[in-house]
């Protein structure tokens, strides 16, 4: 007990002082992660959409497959991103393996299903509903799409923000790709495992308290962000 | 263009179906339907539920594609083109935005200058009595407040035609009437009104004429007081009997 005790104060010591390295991780992972979103969110969101309002052989196969790619392992991403970016891989000559953009490119690839797959099916339901209407009006391709992205807008944020939360939680793939190098490819989830193994455990405690509140946050301000926008827009 | 003079568009209508059918997953849905709409009196399609008044409505108005036949305007429509009629539906749809942001829209994808927007838009709101809510969120608006907005910004295009699909369906009797109203108005206006309804009371205060379809075909095109006094098909006269007593 004394030793979890320990850990909590040691914890709380290094957020309230703002130690460096903390500071230096958390930044880190930030960067990483909202990076991979908004990758993931510049092709996921359109991806989705297309599926969402257009008709082809295969539709649903291609919808299952997105859907359980929504539970991709994170370690089976990484191991699949490492063996391109190694030495031997067909991208080995890039020499991202072990870098930060490595960890995006990952992170990106774990959660674009995540987007698309949410996107699509809030597309889809704001399509079937408004399609007669917007036709009507003539709108029609890119303007009906445009009209209904942005009146969907919050719905897909949510998409967006789940994930966020995914990247900023997931350890698997990160490990694998960043190779978890101190100062350079170091983020919470992997400082975390490592802390916790060599026994600092005030810095992995600490580093658990502010990714948990990170991602309470994210959801709290999603949530929030909806009920306020349902409220106003019905 | 040409030696041609200047001079407004001509009409849309009439226009005309020729022998159309359409068929979903292996059901006739409308069958063999001839028929044509002209200018000026008000026609109402009447018909039990499943007849096939929505789906005749859908594919004058464009939304749906005929299986067979054909569906002709007097003057072609091209894409791209201003729409020169409208729609309104059972249950309107609004976006999220407030209720002269969504007449607004409309105009928007009509052509109409940024400028002239507002202006046509609160007019609109204001002849559909809307003109005190126009800031208010378009989906909180209660159901018959959203047929109203709906019917301005179907309105604030000023169609040639206008096809109201059951728009009273969802509404109470206070609503309605003033949903009735408002159609009268555009009828006033000058816009062909083509209306499907299943409500007999409503049929004889709105129609001039009456379109009959039942399982699909047109069994009967008549003028309303004929329709009702002396309708020709055993359908119609059973239609008739079985409903007046629920109007």
């Amino acid at each position: 007990m004394d030793v979890i005790l320990g850990a909590i104060r040691g914890a709380f010591g290094l957020m309230i002082g703002l130690d460096a390295t903390l500071l230096e991780i958390v930044a880190l992972s930030l960067q990483v992660s909202l990076s991979a979103v908004a990758i993931a969110t510049a092709l996921a969101l359109p991806l989705g959409a297309a599926i969402a309002v257009s008709k082809f052989r295969g539709r649903q196969t291609v919808i299952v497959i997105l859907n359980a790619l929504m539970g991709l392992p994170p370690v089976v991403v990484g191991l699949v991103v490492y063996l391109m970016l190694s030495r031997a891989g067909p991208l080995g000559e890039l020499g991202l393996l072990f870098t930060p953009t490595a960890m995006v490119v990952a992170q990106a690839i774990l959660i674009l299903p995540i987007i698309a797959a949410l996107a699509r099916q809030a597309v889809e339901d704001a399509w079937r509903e408004y399609q007669d209407q917007l036709r009507s009006l003539g709108a029609g391709g890119w303007s009906a799409a445009l009209t209904l992205v942005w009146d969907i807008r919050f719905s897909l944020l949510t998409a967006v923000l789940a994930g966020l939360g995914r990247a900023a939680a997931e350890v698997g793939a990160v490990m694998i790709v960043g190779g978890n190098i101190d100062g350079v490819t170091r983020v919470m989830t992997t400082a975390i495992a490592l802390e916790t193994s060599k026994g600092d455990l005030p810095l992995a405690l600490g580093l658990g308290v502010i990714l948990v509140t990170l991602v309470l946050l994210l959801n709290a301000g999603a949530y929030t962000l909806k009920e306020a926008a349902q409220r106003r827009y019905g | 263009m040409g030696e041609e003079p200047m001079r407004a568009p001509t009409s849309l209508l009439p226009l005309r179906l020729e022998e159309v059918s359409f068929v979903a997953a292996g059901k006739t849905i409308i069958d063999r339907v001839s028929l044509a709409f002209e200018a000026g009196p008000r026609t109402i399609i009447l018909g039990p539920n499943g007849a096939g008044k929505s789906v005749l409505m859908r594919l004058c108005h464009g939304l749906l594609a005929p299986t067979s036949g054909r569906i002709a305007w007097a003057v072609p429509e091209r894409p791209g083109d201003r729409r020169r009629q409208a729609m309104v539906f059972q249950r309107p749809v609004m976006l999220r935005r407030s209720a002269l942001a969504n007449v607004e829209y409309g105009l928007k994808l009509a052509g109409v200058a940024r400028a002239e927007r507002g202006a046509q838009a609160r007019a609109a709101l204001q002849s559909v009595g809307l003109a005190e809510l126009g800031d208010r969120a378009a989906r909180v608006l209660s159901g018959g407040e959203q047929q109203r907005l709906a019917l301005a910004r179907a309105w604030a295009l000023r169609p040639e035609v206008l096809f109201l699909d059951e728009p009273t369906a969802n509404l109470d009797p206070g609503a309605s009437a003033e949903v009735e109203r408002i159609i009268q108005a555009i009828h006033a206006a000058g816009t062909k009104i083509v209306m499907s309804t299943h409500n007999l009371g409503q049929a004889r205060r709105l129609g001039d004429e009456i379109l009959f379809l039942h399982q699909g075909r047109l069994v009967e095109h008549a003028p309303v007081d004929r329709f009702f006094n002396r309708p020709a098909s055993a359908e119609a006269g059973a239609f008739i009997k079985g409903e007046l007593p629920w109007t």
